[in-house]
């Protein structure tokens, strides 16, 4: 399972990570010809990974997942030891009798996306909504990774 | 058939004077008396998605909120792009029954074929 590992924002590689992932489509699309897997590309040669942005504001990380089509009780979300993890599974439509397949690139099947937070949370205030499609977890900072600001005082 | 056309649907077209469009991922089956076509598109609404219907042809926009949000971010993996995709319709469908609807990011239209063209059953005399 991918762990993001997320340093400062300025180095991180952007850049890199999007040309490594057009490759990764492009390997897919060759292999996909290939393979006249018109049907289901995402089955056996890549798992299910939905987009994952992470944000931080000062008082919490803000972690959105582009989840399409899902029910709520599908997805699972769980914080522990600084490690937020989302994980659900989606089950191919059973085909109606008479029914015939044209084009399925919808993917199905298990996912998971864990990422560990950079600074200690308040696990057990963590709040998760799912609107239009994406799931957005809130995840507060504990009390000593919040910026303070310190009074100086003259002495 | 429903034919996604190749001309609108490549991804990331780069022409500088030219929006750029996420290709939805659709699924598409045919039942006895219609088609039914899901598309994903995360991030869109009701208020935002636009659904044309034109000489045979069906396109799917949907252009995502693009709320300001707050924090800096950290790490991406999301586009911020809108979706397009064009689909060629079977002249059995009857335009005037299409039906669609959104919900969590998942477009489904419903394509009933017309009267003529479903499967009848002929008595003999």
């Amino acid at each position: 399972m991918p762990l993001i590992r997320t340093y400062r924002p300025s180095g991180w590689p952007y850049a890199t990570l999007n040309q490594l992932s057009a490759l990764g489509e492009e390997l897919n699309r060759l292999f996909d010809l290939s393979t006249r897997a018109g049907l289901r590309p995402n089955d056996s040669l890549q798992s299910w990974m939905p987009p994952l942005d992470l944000r931080e504001t000062p008082d919490a990380f803000i972690a959105t997942l582009e989840l399409p089509g899902m029910k709520r009780e599908q997805i699972e979300v769980s914080v522990h030891e600084g490690v937020l993890s989302v994980s659900g599974e989606r089950l191919p439509s059973e085909p109606a009798e008479g029914c015939s397949v044209f084009r399925s690139e919808r993917p199905f099947g298990r996912f998971q996306r864990s990422v560990s937070l950079p600074k200690p949370v308040q696990a057990d205030a963590t709040k998760a909504t799912y609107r239009d499609g994406i799931l957005t977890v809130t995840l507060p900072k504990a009390e000593e990774a919040k910026p303070k600001q310190i009074e100086v005082s003259v002495g | 058939m429903l034919n996604p056309q190749a001309t609108t649907d490549s991804q990331n077209q780069t022409r500088p004077d030219e929006e750029v469009w996420l290709t939805p991922r659709v699924d598409i089956s045919e039942q006895k008396d219609e088609y039914v076509l899901e598309a994903e598109m995360p991030g869109v609404a009701k208020e935002t998605l636009e659904v044309l219907l034109e000489n045979n042809e069906l396109t799917l926009v949907g252009r995502r909120a693009h709320r300001e949000q707050p924090g800096e971010p950290l790490h991406v993996e999301s586009s911020r792009h809108h979706f397009r995709r064009t689909f060629e319709l079977d002249p059995v469908i009857d335009a005037n029954r299409v039906s669609v609807r959104i919900e969590q990011g998942l477009v489904t239209v419903r394509l009933p074929k017309s009267e003529q063209a479903k499967p009848r059953r002929i008595e003999v005399s």
